[in-house]
């Protein structure tokens, strides 16, 4: 049975949630504002910057200096490439590791994630002149598969989670009906796995989308995704709050959009097992 | 056809032996039960017979044809496993037609076989649900029926009742029999249950430790058990053993008596002892009885209308035709 809640402590508790909620989204909707406002009036007091008339100058100047789209575009072909490259690869490397444990795969798995506390800035220089040596600086591809390498353990360690809570015998009864390998991945495995694929895709998508160190130092203007479309604004002399905030509001309405209509999937995927 | 030939076959874990070199031979047709206590090797064994583990030795043969390397999608056997293993994203007519497929059947062929298959286990209205929506009992049939479809060489059951309740568990247990002597085809049956064992099986396979302590129909291993371990885990209640001087005057370090072998009378008994606890199951009465000197508890079968409370003196008689002596080791004296 629920708890019984008196009301004066049902209206206290909305209170602080919706305080909390509104303080942890005031920047964003500080940003929001800040956009439909001229660059003159952005800079000045909050009230007086609320009162001030409101403006799509902003936008428009934003598209004409800049290609939204180009940036767009990169955004997208990088943040869902690297995903279905890294399923492609981590797919396999789950598998293995939960139904054919090796004596080492605890330290395997453990070791990816160690790679995760690598300071990125510690491979800059290697990965930096590997590309430069194969002529993929500025490309996609070269951030394709430096987004891919950087969130695979991230990845994988999801998928293995996932992998885990598929009952072994399912797969046992797969082989034992006639099915290979291919088949019981394909056929048994990855149906069953579905949530858990959805919700790694989306962490994905929206890790490589806001990924800005590895894309701000490998790229200059052709595979520039949106994060390099933002600090094209960032100056440290001039003034255009209003034009970098409208850049920053085009860039991540399209994750906050998606994250908005998939966020059943991403909770449900990401409390996954852990209530049984 | 399905002959299955076990010979030294052996399994180890790192440096554990799991099943010692084992020789075992199951004739097409015949219904074998594999019974032992928990770990004694009867599941791993099943397992490797289905080629879900790798032998470490010795040699796997399916109608004479050596199957040892071959993976299990291509052994031709079938498994219904105690989970049931259903495909949950799948509805019960593509849970039954999955190994069809995987045959490539072409799908008139398979909606035959399927709804055949759905008839004799009284699926027919079941088939559009996912099995989340059926019963413990129907998902048992499923499996039954993903196993029944392909016409394998062999069934494979891996204690496929115990997750079932006490009711159903009979009714499953007649089902799968009646199943087998309509298709008459090979049967390996893994159960702790010594009651299914006895009732089920064309031939029983006793286990401990991986090794083999007697092979033999039912009643074979009932009257003639070949030493005290077989002897005190088929039957129950369990047989009695009794130690010392009353063994040694049958020339035994032991004998054994069967609770059903044991007369009770008001006086001029063998032993005399007092009525601990009575289990009354209608039918029988099981009597737990102290204090005879023989042994702590000796539990004795009598018809259900006997009534001794706790505490009562009884004198108990062994038929003597009835005893079985075992020597020092355990084995059976002759």
């Amino acid at each position: 049975m629920a708890r019984a809640v008196s009301t004066p402590r049902k209206i206290a508790n909305t209170a602080v949630g919706w305080t909390i909620g509104l303080l942890i989204f005031f920047p964003i909707l500080w940003i929001a504002v800040l956009s439909f406002k001229s660059e003159g009036d952005a800079i000045r007091a909050p009230l007086e910057v609320l009162s001030s008339a409101w403006t799509f100058e902003s936008y428009g100047l934003v598209q004409s200096r800049s290609d939204y789209f180009g940036h767009f575009w990169n955004s997208v072909i990088i943040s869902l490439g690297s995903t279905v490259l890294g399923l492609l690869v981590a797919v396999p490397a789950a598998w293995a590791m939960a139904f054919v444990p090796g004596r080492r795969t605890k330290d395997v798995l453990l070791w990816m994630l160690s790679t995760k506390m690598l300071p990125p800035v510690g491979v800059l220089l290697p990965i930096y002149l590997i590309c430069q040596q194969l002529g993929l600086l500025d490309t996609r591809v070269a951030l394709v598969v430096v987004m891919m390498m950087v969130n695979l353990p991230i990845i994988v360690w999801m998928l293995y989670t996932y992998f885990r809570e598929i009952p072994a015998d399912i797969l046992e009864a797969a082989r034992m009906d006639g099915a290979g390998l291919r088949e019981e991945v394909l056929f048994v495995l990855l149906p069953m796995a579905v949530p858990g694929i959805a919700s790694t895709m989306l962490l994905n998508i929206i890790l490589a989308w806001n990924e800005a160190f590895w894309t701000l130092n490998l790229t200059a203007a052709d595979a520039a995704p949106l994060t390099a479309f933002i600090a094209s604004y960032s100056s440290p002399e001039g003034l255009f709050y209003a034009k970098l905030s409208a850049a920053s509001l085009m860039a991540i309405a399209p994750i906050l959009i998606m994250g908005w209509f998939s966020q059943k999937q991403l909770v449900r995927g990401l409390t996954f097992g852990a209530v049984k | 056809m399905g002959r299955i030939t076990l010979e030294q076959i052996t399994k180890q874990f790192d440096d554990t032996v799991v099943i010692p070199p084992l020789d075992l031979t199951i004739e097409d047709g015949e219904f074998v039960v594999f019974v032992g206590p928990s770990g004694c090797g009867k599941s791993t064994l099943l397992r490797l017979i289905a080629g879900l583990e790798d032998v470490s030795a010795g040699m796997i043969r399916i109608d004479g044809e050596d199957v040892t390397a071959v993976p299990p999608a291509r052994r031709g056997l079938a498994m219904v496993f105690q989970s049931y293993a259903l495909y949950p994203h799948m509805s019960v007519r593509r849970n039954i037609a999955f190994p069809l497929r995987m045959a490539g059947l072409d799908a008139a062929e398979q909606n035959r076989r399927v709804e055949d298959a759905a008839r004799v286990l009284n699926l027919t209205d079941y088939l559009d649900r996912r099995p989340g929506q059926l019963s413990g009992g129907q998902r048992q049939r499923v499996a039954i029926g993903r196993a029944i479809v392909r016409e394998p060489a062999a069934f494979l059951f891996d204690e496929p009742l115990s997750n079932l309740d006490a009711a159903l568990r009979v009714g499953m247990r007649l089902e799968i029999s009646e199943l087998h002597k309509r298709l008459q085809t090979t049967s390996i049956y893994v159960t702790h249950d010594q009651v299914e064992a006895m009732t089920m099986a064309d031939k029983i396979v006793v286990l401990q430790g991986g090794r083999i302590e007697q092979v033999g129909s039912p009643i074979e291993l009932y009257r003639h058990p070949r030493n005290r371990f077989v002897a005190g885990f088929i039957g129950s209640p369990r047989m009695n053993f009794i130690e010392g001087a009353s063994a040694a005057a049958h020339g035994a370090h032991a004998i054994g008596v069967r609770p059903e072998h044991i007369r009770i009378s008001e006086e001029g008994g063998e032993w005399s002892g007092t009525v601990g606890v009575s289990e009354h199951l209608g039918s029988d009465t099981f009597l737990h009885v102290h204090g005879t000197g023989v042994a702590d508890t000796l539990a004795v079968r009598a018809s259900g209308e006997v009534a001794y409370d706790h505490g009562d003196p009884i004198q108990l008689t062994p038929r003597a035709d009835r005893i079985h002596r075992f020597d020092a080791e355990g084995a059976r004296v002759q």
